[in-house]
């Protein structure tokens, strides 16, 4: 009979509950990470056990044909996030190709400082629709790279552009952004 | 049990101290009732330079930036500042005079649930004048736009951590309330419709107001002691925070709409002298509601890219919700048929909710289409669909049980001819502003951009002759509860010919100490 329950068991139970809830939000963010695992709410995975899978998903050099005829202009830029404690720079500041050409480039890469450090670099594309055109075969992007203190290293970009690139398209720049990752 | 006073007589510090210090479960009421009028003209306020800027293409007064600002400034005040606490208010009120109670269950607590609002206010309006202004990124508070903002990203997560603590204690309060303190004889299914619904919403509260408080302390977390929750540079997902937000949210707007059917299903009977049509089949519906309500917030973000069965899934459940909610208008209608109807203003202002909330509740059903709704997400047909459920539904309502228990809290009749100018300039006022926004919407019109095409000119310059109306029209309510806290014909224990819940068998106005003794339920 409810008029027995005494005011403060009751009042101690809705408490627990809504710390209870507060405890839910925060477990929504390992559930929402095995629900897009497992396909039920991420509909632009293509690979589900890799969430970048869909960023290079169409991977494939095998029948580009380079058209001599057109030239585009592929301009690097290399940043670091405020945080991030590495000088970054690409070799070339950019490169004249055919489409349809695989190119190779190389960044450099210095960590500054006395401890090991782990960073991730994320790319972007200007124009932003030149990212379906743009195939890379290899790069450091979205693994993580462990630098030794004041280690220097080249790390390498092999791309191709592919020839049904829009006319209007004359420059694509390609940009890295470091961020740090603290484990 | 919490000293709960045994005063026959009237006991209480005069002045400013009566009101900072005061216990009495009618005090609080009157606090939440005030503080939230306030909060509705700040809002509103807010509201008024938005259609001011929009009656006429281009940017006349404003920069698009301080334009966002008053779009989630009024949206984040008007649904934590002035609905909810008015809801809280008549829970206040009426929750203890309803079930013969001669209290709220915690006092103290009570005052304390009250006097955290006025903090969060302080920092909610004060955040307009740091620099950068107050946040712009919409109510919602998405990021990654929210978690660039300044200063005033991080008081309004502090507001809304208040608020939400104010929310849980009052939820507690009221569902302890409820539970233990009923007049002998007042069983669950004997409690007025209103106090049902203010059970099943407190319930709500206390789950989701944590949820929320977690997703806003996320924010705050991501924006200064570098976690990732939702910058996906560093592994976390934006999108996650729709769903974490929304999970909270939809939730949320029954909050807002259950307590309106409460008060709706107390005047209806009262005014159509017949009791309530349904009565058990109300309960259960409001029951469902609150339950369906937890498992449907996805279809407020069908155009993130979900799979098709998990929007199926979001458009099936959501359309389930009209079953409930049909139940509700369907027992309303019937209730009102053939009764001896009168239409004071509180009945008009009844009448009002169910007429336009059923036009909000359809809007709803085409948007919980998934073709449809991706073609309107974000588009002022949204816009027109939560007004017409939050204006001429929460508000509507909110205004009837002012009217309608107003005699009672001061013990005379408001003025009569007043109250029906108000209503009628209201509903005029209030279609002219909202309804042309379906037709914008459907055009093409976003929402939340300060300037838009030529072709939506005529109708946007009539939605805000419409929004000025309407939003003068409010200082006539102003007028008629000041003065008939003032003065006016002594209004009678009973009050209104049809009314028969336990509030109408005390003295009007009800004395400071009620139901001392429980009352006999028959």
């Amino acid at each position: 009979m409810a008029m027995n329950v005494s005011v403060k068991s009751l009042v101690i139970k809705l408490a627990l509950f809504a710390f209870a809830m507060l405890g839910f939000s925060y477990a929504m963010v390992p559930i929402y990470k095995s629900a897009c695992d497992a396909g039920w709410l991420d509909a632009t995975r293509v690979d589900l056990s890799n969430p970048y899978a869909n960023v290079n998903r169409n991977v494939d050099t095998s029948n580009t044909q380079v058209d001599k005829s057109r030239w585009i202009t592929v301009e690097f830029v290399a940043s670091t996030n405020e945080k991030m404690p590495w000088n970054f720079e690409a070799q070339q500041k950019s490169v004249r190709i055919h489409p349809g050409e695989m190119t190779n480039v190389v960044y450099d890469v210095v960590n500054t400082t006395d401890r090991e450090t782990v960073g991730v670099a994320v790319p972007s594309y200007g124009p932003a629709l030149a990212v379906q055109y743009f195939k890379k075969v290899e790069c450091f992007c979205f693994t993580k790279q462990v630098m030794a203190p004041h280690e220097h290293r080249g790390m390498p970009v092999v791309f191709v552009v592919t020839p049904d690139l829009p006319k209007d398209v004359n420059t694509i720049t390609l940009s890295y952004t470091f961020f740090e990752v603290k484990s | 049990m919490e000293a709960v006073h045994d005063h026959g007589h009237e006991h209480h510090p005069s002045g400013i101290m009566r009101w900072v210090t005061t216990t009495n479960h009618k005090d609080i009421g009157t606090l939440y009732l005030f503080f939230s009028l306030i909060m509705f003209f700040f809002a509103g306020s807010l509201a008024m330079g938005i259609r001011a800027e929009l009656f006429q293409p281009g940017l006349q007064f404003m920069q698009p930036n301080t334009f966002n600002q008053l779009t989630t400034m009024h949206g984040l005040i008007m649904v934590f500042g002035a609905i909810m606490p008015a809801f809280v208010g008549f829970a206040n009120w009426q929750v203890p005079l309803m079930i013969g109670a001669p209290d709220m269950a915690l006092p103290r607590l009570n005052n304390w649930s009250f006097w955290l609002l006025p903090m969060a206010a302080i920092l909610l309006v004060g955040s307009f004048f740091v620099p950068g202004g107050a946040a712009a990124g919409g109510w919602t508070m998405y990021p990654p736009l929210f978690i660039q903002g300044g200063l005033s990203g991080d008081m309004t997560i502090f507001a809304v951590h208040i608020l939400g603590i104010s929310s849980i204690l009052g939820s507690i309060n009221i569902i302890t309330t409820i539970m233990n303190m009923r007049a002998p004889g007042m069983t669950y299914m004997k409690m007025p419709l209103f106090v049902w619904t203010w059970f099943i919403t407190a319930f709500l509260l206390v789950a989701v107001m944590p949820v929320l408080a977690g997703a806003v302390t996320m924010l705050l977390t991501d924006r200064h002691f570098d976690t990732h929750f939702f910058n996906a540079a560093g592994g976390g997902d934006p999108v996650m925070f729709q769903h974490i937000f929304w999970f909270f949210g939809h939730p949320e707007v029954y909050i807002m709409i259950l307590p309106a059917f409460g008060i709706v299903s107390s005047i209806i009977p009262t005014f159509a002298r017949k009791p309530l049509f349904g009565y058990a089949s109300m309960v259960y519906a409001t029951a469902s509601i609150a339950i369906l309500s937890f498992i449907v917030w996805a279809h407020h973000m069908y155009s993130v890219g979900m799979p098709t069965a998990a929007q199926l899934y979001f458009m099936y459940a959501t359309m389930l919700i009209a079953v409930p909610t049909g139940v509700k208008v369907f027992n309303w209608i019937a209730t009102m048929w053939e009764g001896s109807m009168t239409f004071e203003t509180p009945m008009l202002f009844a009448i009002a909710f169910v007429a336009l909330f059923t036009i909000g509740g359809f809007t709803g059903i085409v948007l919980a289409v998934v073709p449809v709704d991706i073609q309107l997400q974000d588009t002022y047909y949204v816009v027109a669909h939560f007004h017409y459920v939050l204006v001429s539904g929460s508000l509507f309502a909110i205004f009837a049980g002012a009217y309608y228990w107003l005699p009672k809290w001061t013990g005379h009749m408001y003025n009569e001819t007043l109250g029906k100018w108000h209503f009628w300039l209201s509903m005029i006022g209030f279609n002219i502003l909202f309804f042309p926004q379906h037709f914008l919407g459907l055009a093409g019109m976003p929402r939340r951009i300060p300037d838009y095409a030529l072709q939506f000119a005529d109708f946007n310059m009539i939605s805000s002759i419409g929004g000025f109306m309407f939003g003068a029209t409010q200082l006539l309510f102003v007028i008629v509860v000041i003065k008939c806290v003032r003065g006016g014909t002594k209004a009678t224990a009973q009050v209104w010919e049809g009314a028969d819940t336990l509030e109408w068998t005390i003295p009007s106005p009800a004395p400071y100490h009620t139901f001392a003794t429980p009352p006999v339920i028959k």
